[in-house]
C-alpha cells in the first residue's frame, strides 16, 4: 500500500457564483457521502480544508534571525484549497478516488505519492 | 572447435539484432518477477554480455529468447543476493508473485507474454507523451538509451535523464504493472496506439538512425499479436504498412517531398500493400470501425489505384465521412475537404476549408494555396504558399512549398 496526497487546487479570481444554501447543502452531502465511502473502504487517512491563502504566515531563518512575514509563501494564482491523504494499492486505485473527488468538489485534483514510510 | 563454422555469422552485430528482437520479452518477464525495472534491465543487459562471449563458439541456443530470460533471471538473483537493497527486494518477490503461478517458470515460452503488461505501464496516462515514447522504445523495443536519443535528435544525457525520471515516477507513484480490465481497456489502449503512431510519423519527418518507421511497424506487429481481438490495433498496423508502402516514392532524388499525385506508383512496395490490405479487410469485417481502421481503409483505396486519376474518390469521400464521425477533429475535416475537392471541385472544397480554425497548421495553408491556384486566384495562392512554408517543420517540406509558391503562376494556366 502506498499513501497519496490528493490536493484540490482553486484558482484565485475564478470565483464561481456563491452557492445558495440549498446548493451548499447538496455539496456537503456529496462530499460527506464520498468521505464515508473512502473511510469504509479503509482508504481515507486524513483530510482537511484550508482558509484562503491571505490568512497564511511565513516563518523563515534569515541571517540567523527568525523572520515572520505575512502572506502565502508562493505568490501564485493557484493555491491549495484542501486535501485528502489516502492509502491505495497502486496509482490506478488512487486515480480512481481522485476521479470521485474531482466530480464531488468540481476542482482539479493533484495526486502525489508519499515517500515510503517503511524506509524510516 | 568444430562449432565455429556452424554459426559463422554470429558476430556482435547479429547478436545485437537478436537482442533487439528478444530483449523486450525478457525485460517484461523480469519486471514481473522482480517488480523493479532497473534490476530487470541490468540483468538482461548482463545476460546479453554473456551471450556475446559464449554464442560465437557454442552456437545459437535453440530458443535464444528463453536462454536470455533464464540467464538474466539467474544473474538477477545472484546480484540481488549480494546487495542489501536486493535482499529486501527478494523478500518482496515472494509476496508479489501471483500464488497460482506455474512453478516451471524456466519454461519461458509457456508463461503469458508479459510485454502486454509492459506496454500499458510504459504508456500509462500518468506519464508524459515524451516519457511514454522513450520508455516504449527503450524497454519494449530494446533500443539503447543512445539509440533512443539519436532517433529523437536529443543529446544522450538528456534522454537518460528523461528515462530515469519516468522510471522514478513509475516506482514512486506505483504505476501498476498489469493489463487494464476490459471496461478501461479502450481508454488505456488510446495512448498505446498513439505512441506507436507518433513514432512512425516522427520517423517520416526526421530521417534518423535507427529508423523509427521500422521500429514503429515492429511494435505495431507485436501489439497486433498480443491483442488479436482489438480491431483498432490491427487497423493501426495496416495503416502503418500501407503508409510505409509509399515511402520509397515519397521523396525525390534531391530529398524533396513528392505528393501522392506525383509519386511513381511502380516504386510502391507491393508486399506491404498486400499485407496492409488483407488486414483492413479482416478487421473491417468485424463491424467495429475506428479511426485507425478507417484511415487504413482510405490508404487501401489509394493503393488500389494505378494512377491518381483512377482513384475511387467517391469511395474515399464516404470513408472520410465515417472517419469524421468517429474522429471529429479539424485535421480530419481538412483532409475530408481535400477529397470533396476531388469529387465536387475546388470551390466546394475551399468553402469547407475556410470554415476551419487551423491557422497554425501548415497543411491548412498548403491546401488553401492549392485550391486557390486551381481556382485561378494566383495572388492569394502565392500568399498562402508563403504562409505554409513559414510554418513547415522540415527543410524538405519548406522547399516543396516554396517551389509550389513559385510555380503557382505558370501552372495556373493549365
Amino acid at each position: 500500500m502506498t499513501q497519496y496526497l490528493l490536493s484540490a487546487h482553486t484558482v484565485e479570481g475564478q470565483v464561481r457564483d456563491p452557492m445558495t444554501a440549498e446548493e451548499m447543502g447538496r455539496f456537503m452531502e456529496r462530499v460527506g457521502a464520498l468521505e464515508d465511502e473512502m473511510r469504509s473502504a479503509g482508504a481515507l487517512q486524513f483530510s482537511g480544508r484550508l482558509h484562503e491563502p491571505d490568512t497564511a504566515t511565513v516563518v523563515r531563518v534569515s541571517g540567523g534571525d527568525v523572520l515572520t512575514t505575512d502572506g502565502p509563501f508562493v505568490e501564485s494564482k493557484e493555491h491549495l484549497g484542501g486535501f485528502y491523504i489516502i492509502e491505495a494499492a497502486d496509482l490506478d486505485a488512487a486515480l480512481g478516488w481522485a476521479a470521485k473527488v474531482t466530480a464531488a468538489v468540481n476542482a482539479p485534483i493533484e495526486v502525489r505519492p508519499f515517500q515510503d514510510a517503511r524506509a524510516a | 572447435m568444430g562449432h565455429a563454422d556452424r554459426a559463422p555469422q554470429l558476430d556482435e552485430a547479429a547478436i545485437g539484432r537478436i537482442f533487439r528482437e528478444e530483449s523486450g520479452r525478457s525485460v517484461a518477464a523480469l519486471i514481473r518477477a522482480f517488480g523493479d525495472i532497473d534490476a530487470a534491465e541490468d540483468a538482461v543487459q548482463e545476460a546479453f554480455a554473456i551471450a556475446v562471449r559464449k554464442w560465437p563458439d557454442a552456437g545459437l541456443p535453440p530458443n535464444p529468447g528463453g536462454w536470455i530470460t533464464t540467464t538474466a533471471r539467474k544473474r538477477a538473483i545472484d546480484r540481488l543476493r549480494r546487495e542489501s537493497r536486493g535482499r529486501e527486494l527478494l523478500g518482496e518477490v515472494a509476496l508479489l508473485s501471483p500464488r497460482d503461478e506455474d512453478p516451471e517458470t524456466e519454461e519461458e515460452g509457456l508463461v503469458q507474454d508479459d510485454r502486454l503488461r509492459l506496454i500499458f505501464t510504459c504508456c500509462h496516462p500518468a506519464l508524459s507523451t515524451e516519457a511514454q515514447v522513450a520508455l516504449t522504445l527503450r524497454l519494449l523495443g530494446g533500443l539503447t538509451t543512445g539509440e533512443v536519443a539519436r532517433s529523437f535528435l536529443v543529446a544522450e544525457p538528456a534522454m537518460a535523464q528523461r528515462l530515469v525520471r519516468a522510471k522514478r515516477k513509475i516506482k514512486a507513484a506505483r504505476i501498476p504493472y498489469r493489463v487494464p480490465e476490459d471496461d478501461e481497456l479502450p481508454a488505456r489502449l488510446r495512448p498505446v496506439l498513439a505512441v506507436v503512431y507518433l513514432l512512425y510519423n516522427a520517423g517520416l519527418t526526421a530521417r534518423t538512425d535507427p529508423d523509427l518507421c521500422t521500429e514503429a511497424i515492429r511494435l505495431a506487429r507485436i501489439l497486433a499479436t498480443l491483442m488479436p481481438d482489438e480491431p483498432e490495433v490491427a487497423g493501426l498496423l495496416a495503416l502503418l504498412l500501407l503508409t510505409e508502402s509509399r515511402r520509397p516514392a515519397r521523396t525525390g532524388p534531391d530529398g524533396a517531398l513528392v505528393l501522392l499525385g506525383e509519386q511513381d506508383r511502380t516504386r510502391w512496395d507491393r508486399a506491404s500493400i498486400d499485407e496492409g490490405r488483407a488486414i483492413v479487410r479482416r478487421c473491417l469485417r468485424r463491424g467495429r470501425p475506428g479511426a485507425y481502421q478507417l484511415q487504413a481503409a482510405i490508404n487501401a483505396v489509394h493503393a488500389d489505384a494505378a494512377s491518381i486519376e483512377e482513384t475511387d474518390w467517391p469511395r474515399i469521400a464516404a470513408l472520410y465521412d465515417r472517419l469524421l464521425a468517429v474522429a471529429p477533429t479539424p485535421v480530419v475535416a481538412l483532409n475530408r475537404a481535400i477529397v470533396v475537392g476531388e469529387v465536387h471541385g475546388p470551390a466546394a472544397a475551399l468553402a469547407l476549408v475556410d470554415e476551419l480554425d487551423l491557422d497554425g497548421y501548415h497543411p491548412f495553408h498548403a491546401t488553401r494555396a492549392d485550391l486557390l491556384r486551381r481556382l485561378g486566384r494566383d495572388r492569394e495562392a502565392a500568399a498562402a504558399y508563403e504562409r505554409a512554408a513559414a510554418l513547415a517543420p522540415t527543410d524538405a517540406e519548406r522547399e516543396f512549398l516554396l517551389r509550389g509558391g513559385r510555380a503557382a503562376r505558370p501552372l495556373s494556366t493549365r
